[in-house]
């Protein structure tokens, strides 16, 4: 949240190309409260183009006076219109941010580290032969919009795309309207929740319990998951076990990313810098063993 | 035409790979089941005396909370079992399972399926292994959950 003291005067704006650690200012243009402690900031840069990025990066956000934070980019570039960013309230900053009203400004450094490499599948032509299987795990689903919006539009040429999405009750389970909009594009959707109310008809039970009913095959598929650390460590287990080869598997990670571009070492996991080599990584070999390690 | 019993069991994922043998001895405990939305296939309390494989529609187990009405604490989808507590003494239901949507299912007499387990012990080891392997799924399934992954703390 940006008030009128922290706001950044025109004259103030860094130009664009100030470099990765120079925070860009952007415009809250739109808000859309998702759940009642999440919230997507539609975005404009005051100064310049809109950042160019691919599915599965993240920006480091700033709340003026209050702080920074890694949040994944939850728009497509397909889709255009504004950078969009859904942010869960767990910390200072990203209350500061859930907070944040149409018009209020906030800056925006990136778009750094690895992506859910949709565009190489797509353009490849690998998407029509194998199926697409995306688990999301409360806001998890969000640092993957993007990817299932390139996703469900290349499948309308062939190929399956299968969406499993967990969440602790039906309440806080986001993006309703694009769920909606990918099952009518042909996408097989799947919910399940922790925690039913009276109204649900749905699922209720762990996110995986819904793998063995997908219907993909599992031996022909890629898997993108991002969620809690454990969620996708079960999930990624489940898989492999159904036939998924394990480098046809991508995780997306979450440690304390600070600088972005590799240089403080904060978000250091084993070998690697998440912050560069991440937030999304192939599930076997390193990231494999590093998700089963105990932390000292 | 109508799809017997025994062609019902083969198909269902609790069954599937044990041979025929085995499924010959189920087919003699079995017939078919159906339904309606609302309907109750055990209640909490009641001689636990039959079980189900699902074979349509969805299931949810319930515990009934003073205050709250009925809680449901999972579903259960066609390829999976409703009821173990046809297994082990006393033999009674620990929580109702109600029918969400039409559903159609094999039932499985417990006390007949349990007298052939201990006439036949590879039968009953055949069996029991495969119930087990559901139970552990299940046991895993509720631990993960117990963890309250989406709770506070998880942000991306």
């Amino acid at each position: 949240m940006v008030t009128s003291e922290h706001s950044v005067a025109s004259k103030d704006v860094p130009s664009p190309g100030a470099g990765p650690l120079t925070p860009l200012t952007h415009r809250v243009v739109r808000r859309v409260q998702e759940t009642s402690d999440v919230a997507t900031l539609f975005l404009e840069p005051l100064v310049g183009d809109r950042l160019v990025f691919r599915p599965g990066q993240f920006n480091m956000l700033s709340a003026f006076g209050v702080g920074e934070v890694a949040i994944s980019v939850s728009s497509a570039p397909g889709e255009g219109g504004p950078l969009r960013h859904t942010v869960r309230d767990v910390g200072a900053v990203s209350h500061a941010l859930v907070r944040c009203e149409v018009g209020d400004v906030i800056g925006v450094r990136g778009p750094f580290g690895t992506d859910w490499q949709v565009t190489s599948d797509v353009e490849g032509g690998t998407s029509d032969t194998r199926d697409v299987v995306v688990v999301a795990g409360g806001i998890g689903l969000a640092p993957l919009r993007g990817a299932l919006y390139e996703f469900v539009a290349a499948a309308r040429g062939g190929g399956r795309v299968f969406i499993l999405v967990g969440g602790r009750n039906p309440d806080q389970i986001i993006f309703h309207d694009d769920l909606a909009a990918w099952e009518r594009d042909g996408a097989t959707v799947m919910l399940s929740v922790d925690q039913s109310t009276p109204q649900w008809r749905g699922r209720v039970g762990l996110v995986t319990t819904m793998l063995g009913d997908a219907g993909f095959d599992p031996r022909n598929s890629r898997a993108l998951l991002c969620g809690p650390e454990i969620m996708m460590r079960f999930t990624a287990r489940a898989l492999v076990d159904m036939g998924v080869d394990p480098a046809a598997i991508l995780v997306s990670l979450e440690r304390n990313m600070q600088c972005g571009i590799g240089w403080c070492g904060h978000c250091q996991l084993g070998p690697l810098i998440i912050c560069r080599d991440g937030p999304v990584v192939p599930y076997g070999g390193v990231v494999e063993r590093l998700l089963a390690e105990r932390e000292r | 035409m109508t799809t017997s019993v025994r062609e019902l069991l083969a198909a269902h994922e609790f069954l599937r790979g044990l041979g025929d043998e085995v499924l010959e001895t189920v087919v003699g405990c079995a017939h078919n089941v159906a339904f309606e939305p609302g309907e109750l296939l055990c209640v909490e309390g009641a001689s636990a005396d039959t079980f189900y494989l699902l074979r349509r529609g969805r299931v949810s187990l319930e515990v009934h909370a003073p205050g709250r009405g009925p809680v449901v604490i999972e579903t259960v989808e066609p390829g999976s079992v409703v009821g173990w507590s046809w297994l082990v003494p006393p033999y009674r239901w620990t929580i109702d399972a109600r029918a969400i949507d039409r559903v159609g299912a094999v039932a499985i007499d417990g006390a007949c399926l349990r007298e052939k387990a201990e006439r036949d012990p590879a039968f009953g080891y055949a069996l029991l292994t495969r119930v087990s392997t559901h139970l552990l799924a299940r046991l895993q399934a509720t631990r993960v959950r117990a963890l309250d992954l989406y709770g506070a703390g998880h942000g991306h």
